[in-house]
């Protein structure tokens, strides 16, 4: 039964892999930076995935490009440059930090700070307040309450 | 009363912002290149392919490049608004046939009319990456110096070319 399953796994498994794996075969080097970098970019086309996950049409153009920017011997670099070029800063999944992206990348922090900032403020007026208060008639029924006064 | 006018005015505010955020069109992404002379390119031309056509050749004039493609489903919806453009003259209309088979691009405009003074051919999609396209159809308005002045992702409309597009074209003739 083993070798039965051996069989049918290279019978089936090893002729798929192979296929898929012939393009990267050509250039593994190439190919692991081409997927890398495309790991990085915003496919425009369904915009919530990567270039690396997309099968767009213009996916594939793009990865295509990109591999043959590299071969040209391109620095990662300037392959993102080319691309930021024609579609702006969107292809990017981690967009630089200048002018107008300053609220996308401190935002969160600044929402944290304001709800740190209130919840401290809050807790100090309620300690200046001093704390939940208990009257004196309050006192008096809880102290017969413990020496089992009342049913 | 004044306790709960804080977290309402918050309430308000996030429900005014998500407001405006439903009202934006997340595919329409601003292009980098308005502003920056249009990228060189020299395609043959979709019925005579043995002639070319370049962006240089349109110095001098206020143009229109109007991306489109036969499998482009809302080329067909935008099709009546080029044809009335390029009719009333205001402004040449040009066409890139985008990773189109070219008698397919041929018999779409055999079909349906030809707004464009020439389209050009191209079949892998290279000038289109360059132009930044994405979402066929696209436009571009090209002023006299070979500079993107204008761009629209997704057909154009007959309230479009009346409020945006013809009022450009007409500032950018008398420069």
């Amino acid at each position: 039964m083993p070798r039965l399953l051996a069989v049918l796994l290279v019978a089936f498994v090893l002729p798929v892999s192979a296929k898929e794996a012939a393009p990267a075969a050509a250039d593994p080097v190439l190919e692991k930076r081409v997927m890398a970098l495309s790991e990085e970019l915003r496919c425009l086309v369904c915009q919530n995935q990567t270039l690396a996950e997309s099968n767009a049409p213009l996916a594939e153009d793009l990865r295509n490009q990109l591999r043959e920017k590299m071969r040209e011997g391109k620095s990662d670099k300037e392959v993102v440059d080319f691309l930021v070029e024609r579609y702006g800063d969107f292809v990017l999944y981690r967009p630089p930090l200048k002018g107008t992206t300053v609220l996308l990348w401190f935002g969160p922090l600044l929402l944290l700070a304001t709800g740190f900032a209130v919840l401290m403020r809050r807790l100090q007026r309620r300690r200046a307040a001093g704390g939940p208060g208990v009257s004196d008639a309050e006192r008096k029924r809880a102290a017969e309450l413990l020496a089992g006064g009342e049913r | 009363m004044t306790r709960f006018a804080i977290p309402v005015a918050i309430f308000v505010a996030l429900l005014v912002l998500l407001g405006v955020g439903l009202k934006l069109d997340p595919r329409e992404v601003p292009s980098p290149l308005i502003g920056k002379p249009a990228p060189h390119f020299e395609l043959p031309q979709l019925h005579e392919a043995a002639k070319t056509f370049s962006e240089r050749d349109m110095l001098g004039k206020v143009w229109v490049l109007n991306v489109w493609a036969s499998w482009c489903v809302s080329c067909r919806e935008e099709h009546p608004v080029l044809l009335d453009l390029a009719a009333s003259g205001a402004v040449p209309v040009y066409g890139l046939n985008y990773k189109d088979k070219r008698e397919d691009g041929l018999a779409w405009l055999k079909g349906m009319g030809d707004p464009y003074k020439v389209s050009i051919f191209d079949f892998d999609g290279r000038v289109g990456i360059d132009y930044g396209v994405y979402g066929v159809p696209e436009t571009y308005v090209i002023d006299k110096k070979g500079v993107i002045r204008y761009k629209r992702i997704g057909p154009l409309t007959p309230e479009i070319v009346k409020s945006t597009l013809l009022p450009l074209v007409n500032e950018l003739d008398r420069a």
